[in-house]
């Protein structure tokens, strides 16, 4: 590190500045005196030594620069490390949440894994699979995608072609509060429904729950992508004689397909991966059940919670939550890019 | 159905009124328009009953509740609704879920912005767009994961880092540390802390990336180094956005459920070390209680559910308004 302050540039302009390298010797002498002292000390946690480092390449830096550049420089140079450090701080959990899901998911994914139900296998045996899971899952998803999309994306249809005045306010209001209904909430109201008229659990319940929390979603994305249509054309077609409802479903809403269809997917992603009220509404199920009106059915992410929370430890059951959780995640993935990429081919050709 | 019925229906053709002149004169109404004008004012509108409805069946399921409970339900520190007659308040849950969603906050915001900040004034260009995208799929990984990853790999990790807290700042008594597993609300802050970050992140990096480029430029040629830029010129820009991402994730914060379930180890009390095991959220006391609740305890959760949801009501509508308010002022939007 010594070596950064002795190497100064002389120049005429500007004020005496550390080497371009400067940053990364500091980075790296405080990484290793970080180890040295967590090694020195005896302490084995690997959070420790990141923070100690951390702290240290904040200080280190501060000193050098604060000597050889001045207070101004040192403290855009504390700045700059700061940003660079937290950034890192950030990468480290979610690289950890990546890998040990990818790692540990792998090890009893399989096909047997994909096509069989836990029928007759205890919590804490090796063996077993989520092909109810999925079945739930996809059934509970498809049902509140077939409820919210259409409500959702007329919703949107009448705050951007229709909506004025004072309803259209509310609603465009209530549409955001509504994003931010925490979905055991969602679960509760549908509960307290269920309690009313006396009924068991069944998956359609949780589709409406699930429902509720997608609406929002796809209102405001479709919003969004509606907006982006420009005037002349529903003007144009207008102009010719044709009637707004016509223009809309002729006009409006193929210009705008493909976002339409991407925040959709983006929506399904968010609720695919939602517990909370599957847990109140749907009870989970270790057999197959592949009617949604009837009975307890089971679903990826409940699967999840039962298999970590019912294993009483056992590690054949946190294997199958890892690679339920692989795929699940590897679901929500693949929707996410897929919606992504739709948008991107979909876009709005700018000129010709 | 008799014929006299037929008869009575029509009744003599009105004059038409001020207002149907008025939508005579916007333009011939077809009845495709009105139907679909009606379709989607009705979908609208069925947002609006949902969110009564919400509101109003948690009201009602949550006053037979409390009308059954024996104990002030704001102030009693217990959950028992299988006593006759029940006792249960909410203050442990008001106590937790405060405790853990400010830990989140205080790790959060600030990590977060300093993200948004890089991604948008510190990154080199050919790496901010992949990293923000990386951010934006981190957003969509549902909470049961995070959950799961809280539980099997955090909280052996924060061992360590327990034993250190304990010794160096043991004597403020929030942490102190006597040793259980660290499945407490420090764990979960940070843990909540992590999940809450895309969100906030994205919508500041939103807000910086708007910041007017020809003030930077100008403090920029003035001498001003890369923080002075951003001190002088970003921040303060950006400083109600920043306001409102942050509520926005307090507001998830608040409602998480299944990561807090996970990761805590319950217990009905307050405590006031952040480091020993115990206390409650109001998400995960639902989740983890609903399993054996009876019919009363289950209408006690549905009441503790209403609270939570007027909390992140007002939280959620006071983020958005910031926002509405900034986008009149700032005519970016327009």
């Amino acid at each position: 590190m010594s070596t950064a302050i002795t190497e100064k540039r002389p120049s005429t302009l500007r004020g005496a500045s550390l080497p371009k390298w400067s940053p990364y010797a500091i980075a790296a002498g405080s990484v290793a005196l970080g180890l040295g002292i967590s090694a020195a000390a005896g302490l084995d946690s690997s959070i420790q030594w990141v923070l100690i480092a951390g702290l240290l390449f904040v200080l280190g830096t501060y000193a050098i620069a604060a000597r050889v550049e001045g207070r101004r420089q040192a403290k855009d140079r504390v700045a700059t490390a700061l940003v660079w450090v937290a950034f890192l701080l950030a990468v480290v959990p979610l690289v950890s949440l990546v890998w040990s899901t990818v790692s540990r998911g792998v090890k009893v994914l399989d096909i047997y894994f994909l096509t069989h139900s836990m029928g007759l296998v205890a919590d804490s045996e090796p063996g077993g699979g989520i092909y109810h899971a999925i079945i739930g899952s996809l059934e509970q998803v498809g049902l509140a995608t077939l409820i919210a999309a259409p409500i959702g994306v007329l919703t949107a249809i009448y705050l951007v072609e229709y909506g004025r005045g004072k309803l259209a306010k509310a609603v465009t209001f209530f549409v955001d509060v509504m994003t931010g209904i925490p979905s055991i909430v969602a679960g509760l109201f549908i509960l307290s429904i269920m309690l009313m008229f006396d009924m068991q659990p069944f998956g359609f319940a949780g589709s409406l729950a699930l429902a509720i929390l997608m609406m929002p979603v796809v209102v405001r994305s479709t919003e969004e992508m509606l907006k982006l249509v420009p005037n002349e054309l529903r003007e144009a077609s207008l102009a010719l004689g044709i009637p707004k409802w016509r223009t809309i479903l002729k006009v409006v809403i193929p210009t705008s397909l493909g976002g339409i269809t991407t925040g959709i997917m983006l929506a399904i992603a968010r609720i695919a991966g939602e517990t909370a009220p599957v847990l109140l509404l749907v009870w989970g199920n270790s057999l197959i059940n592949s009617n949604p009106f009837e009975g307890a059915q089971q679903s990826l992410p409940l699967y999840i919670y039962q298999q970590y929370a019912n294993s009483a430890g056992s590690g054949a059951a946190y294997d199958r939550a890892w690679a339920a959780s692989l795929t699940l995640i590897a679901f929500v993935m693949i929707l996410n890019l897929v919606a992504r990429g739709i948008a991107r081919w979909k876009a709005p050709k700018t000129g010709r | 159905m008799d014929t006299t019925q037929i008869t009575d229906a029509p009744p003599p053709t009105p004059q038409p009124t001020v207002a149907e002149q008025k939508r005579a004169a916007r333009g011939a109404t077809r009845p495709g328009d009105r139907i679909f004008l009606g379709l989607s004012r009705g979908s609208g509108i069925l947002l609006l009953v949902i969110m009564a409805a919400i509101a109003g069946f948690l009201t009602y399921r949550a006053s037979i509740a409390i009308s059954k409970d024996d104990a002030n339900f704001f102030t009693t520190f217990e959950w028992n609704t299988q006593l006759i007659p029940p006792k249960f308040g909410i203050a442990v849950l008001v106590f937790g879920t405060i405790v853990s969603s400010i830990i989140a906050m205080a790790i959060a915001v600030p990590i977060a912005v300093a993200i948004a900040l890089f991604l948008t004034h510190y990154a080199p260009r050919r790496l901010s767009g992949p990293i923000a995208y990386v951010i934006d799929l981190l957003a969509a990984v549902p909470s049961i994961v995070y959950g799961l990853w809280g539980a099997l790999i955090l909280v052996p990790h924060m061992n360590g880092l327990y034993g250190w807290l304990d010794d160096y700042l043991g004597w403020t008594g929030i942490f102190t540390w006597q040793g259980g597993a660290p499945r407490s609300m420090l764990t979960v802050g940070i843990l909540l802390a992590i999940m809450i970050l895309p969100i906030i992140t994205n919508v500041s990096r939103e807000v910086f990336r708007q910041a007017p480029q020809m003030i930077e430029e100008a403090a920029l040629a003035l001498g001003a180094t890369r923080w002075e830029v951003i001190r002088m010129a970003v921040i303060p820009f950006g400083r109600s956005g920043v306001i409102s991402a942050s509520m926005l994730g307090l507001g998830r914060a608040l409602g998480e459920t299944m990561a807090v379930a996970t990761v805590l180890s319950p217990t009905f009390d307050i405590q006031a070390s952040l480091l020993d095991p115990g206390g409650g959220t109001f998400a995960q006391n639902i989740a983890s209680k609903f399993g054996e609740a009876s019919e009363t305890g289950r209408d006690a959760l549905i009441a503790s559910g209403l609270v939570l949801f007027v909390i992140t009501l007002l939280v959620n509508g006071a983020a958005r308004m910031i926002i509405a308010r900034r986008k009149e002022y700032s005519g970016a939007n327009a």
